[in-house]
This record gives structure tokens, sequence and C-alpha cells, in this order.
């Protein structure tokens, strides 16, 4: 079975090879140090793959808003992801 | 007790978790992939980067049906949640009544959902539908009733009938939820001289804080996703009013045949999806967590 019918391009198997590693390296870095539950800038109590999610649920949406409000390019949005992921799970 | 250390028996979430690979995120990585491109044919695609992205978050069509699903969810929410609790509160505690009531609130439940569209239709057509002649017999509205013939009275329709087929589940969760409350809670609360409200409030609504959370995200996310029911009643009309984004959704994929715009704006649903399912969840959660420290 061939997997033309999902009609792979190079950018999104680059996304989801770098999100697939980033979730593998959060198992890692849960079994080397396991997380402990937080109370951060989000107010909530939240562990570390609680950040891992929020902060790329936010850059998804950080990504959405620079396409719908601006005409720059979209790298900027996603060096402010970026941020924003670096931010939520230090801080967060 | 020593903690058991060996931890193979998260190996049995494997089939769960090899299902919902192949119902979920395959699928969703083809839709990610849809979304960058113009698909012509099979094999032909072009592609186009975030253009579908930037075309469809400034499609006003998009942006009316997200209101109207937000209102309609919000709808949804604000009468069927206190509705359901009512009703748990209101069920016979023992006794045969039980069963009676609960295969009662089952029925809506299990009759497929576009035939509870087709049910509805009938039953509220002016010419041989109950409710429709019924209403209109009294002659009350200046418009006579028929679904098909004001915006509010599609709303109404649409919304009585969600309201019949959903809250029996919500009863459902929130009286299994009453039931789990043990005795002596009630006793201490007569030794205190609490009234019925007071019980209410500190005692069954807190304790059935786990199941309503539950009822919140099962009916937030299933009326925020609805298709058949409304399709199968309204069809997405009287003009636009009642196209939730499923409707449009389905109409721009199946029915124009934009695979790459539907992705794209599917992609935009399920994120939204996501992130009031994230914070109802944390709402939910937290709620009265912060007051006992």
């Amino acid at each position: 079975m061939g997997l033309e019918w999902m009609y792979w391009t190079k950018p999104t198997a680059i996304f989801f090879t770098t999100i697939f590693l980033m979730l593998c390296g959060m198992l890692v870095w849960e079994l080397v140090s396991p997380t402990i539950e937080r109370r951060g800038f989000l107010m909530i109590p939240t562990t570390r793959g609680t950040r891992f999610f929020l902060g790329l649920l936010g850059s998804a949406y950080i990504h959405l808003a620079w396409l719908g409000f601006t005409d720059l390019a979209l790298w900027y949005g996603t060096i402010l992801s970026v941020a924003w992921l670096i931010i939520v799970m230090r801080w967060g | 007790m020593d903690k058991w250390p060996d931890n193979r028996a998260w190996f049995l979430v494997l089939p769960a978790f090899i299902i919902v690979a192949f119902s979920g995120i395959i699928p969703l990585m083809t839709v990610v992939n849809y979304s960058l491109q113009d698909i012509f044919g099979p094999g032909e695609a072009v592609f186009v980067g975030t253009e579908w992205f930037k075309e469809m978050l400034g499609n006003y069509r998009l942006h009316a049906a997200l209101w109207r699903q937000f209102l309609f969810s919000g709808l949804v929410l604000l009468i069927e949640i206190p509705l359901g609790i009512l009703i748990a509160l209101a069920m016979p505690k023992r006794g045969w009544g039980v069963s009676a009531s609960l295969v009662i609130l089952a029925l809506p439940l299990v009759i497929p959902w576009n035939v509870i569209g087709t049910i509805w239709i009938v039953f509220t057509r002016p010419d041989i539908g109950l409710f429709g002649v019924g209403i209109n017999s009294l002659d009350l509205l200046e418009v006579p009733f028929d679904h098909t013939a004001k915006p509010l009275y599609a709303w109404i329709t649409l919304l009585a009938m969600e309201v019949w087929h959903w809250t029996p589940l919500v009863a459902l969760l929130a009286y299994a939820g009453l039931r789990a409350i043990p005795e002596a809670y009630y006793q201490a609360a007569k030794i205190d001289g609490a009234s019925a409200w007071a019980t209410f409030l500190y005692i069954q609504l807190p304790k059935m804080r786990g199941v309503l959370t539950i009822a919140v995200l099962l009916r937030w996310m299933d009326s925020f996703l609805i298709y058949a029911e409304p399709f199968a009643l309204t069809g997405g009309g009287p003009g636009n009013t009642t196209t939730f984004l499923s409707i449009y959704l389905v109409k721009l994929a199946t029915m124009q045949f934009d695979l790459g715009p539907a992705a794209a704006f599917s992609l935009i649903y399920f994120l939204i999806v996501l992130l009031f399912s994230f914070a109802f969840y944390q709402a939910l959660l937290n709620v009265g967590r912060g007051e006992k420290g």
C-alpha cells in the first residue's frame, strides 16, 4: 500500500517529524527527571506535559493570528512561537 | 506494601493507541497535508503554502458560521446542564421508579442521529405534526409555526431537538454522581439544620463535579461538532441561518470539492475545539480547589 493518498509534502513531513521528535524528547526528559506539578504565570497547576501542550497550542494560534492579521512573512510568527514555547515551558 | 516497580501494564494501552492512531492521527496528518496544497485530482496537487489558511481566516461565511456555532453550543450548555441536574434531583432514589425513569431517559440516546432529525421534521410539520398543528391551532403566533419559515422557528426547533436528545445524558451522569454520595453527608447536613438549597450547594454540587465535568465536555464538543441532526432537520436553512461549522465544512469539502480550503478550515475548527475543551477541563478541575487550599 502506497502513501500517495496522504499527499505528503516536504514541509508537512518536517513539521510532523519535529513534533514526533519533541514528544520523544519529552518522554526521555520525563524518564530522566520526572515532572513536578507547579503553578506558574498561567495560574493553573501544570505539569511539564501540560505546558508543552499549551506551548504547541499557543504556537498554532500565533501562526493563525499572524496569517489573519498581518501580511508579514510567517517566519516571524514562528520565531514568536518558539519564544512562547520556551516562556511557557520555563515560567508557565 | 511496596509499590510495584514494573510499568509494563502500560503496554495494555497499546491497542487503544493503535486504534486512535488510525482513526485520528493519520487522518489528521492527511488533512494537514491537504491544507497546504491545491488538489485537482488523484496525484495532481500543487503546493500553495498557507494560502488556504489566509483565505479561510478572512472568509465571512466562516465567521458567521463560527458565531452561530458559539451561540448554539452556549445555549445548549446553558439549558442542558441545569435541566439535567434538575431532572436528576427529581428522580426517585429507590423502588421500581428508578429503573422506569432510567429506561425512559435512555430512550432518546439510542435513536440514530439522522432519525432524530426526521422525527422532529414530522413532529413540527404545520400540516400533520403534533407540535406544529398543536401550536398553530392556538393561534398565538403572527407567522404560523413552520421551522422552514423563520430563522427563529428553525433555531427553536433545533434547540428543542438537541435538548430532548441530549439532556438525558446529562441527567444520567448527574444521577450517577448523586447516587455516589454517602448517606452520612446528608445525615450531617440534617444535624446541622442545613436547608435543601445549602445541601445542594455544599454537598451535592461539589460531589457531582467529576461527572459534570464529563457532561459539560461531552455536550460542548458534541454540540460544537453537530452535523446529522441539523442536516436532516433544516439542511442549514432558512438561508444560512442554521449553517453550523460542520455543515459549512461538508458543503465546502464534498459539494464544491475544495479539499484544500476545507482542510485548512477543519484544522482551525480542530484548534478551537481543542482550546475550549482544555479551558473547560481546567476550569472544572480547579473550581473550588483554591478555596480549600
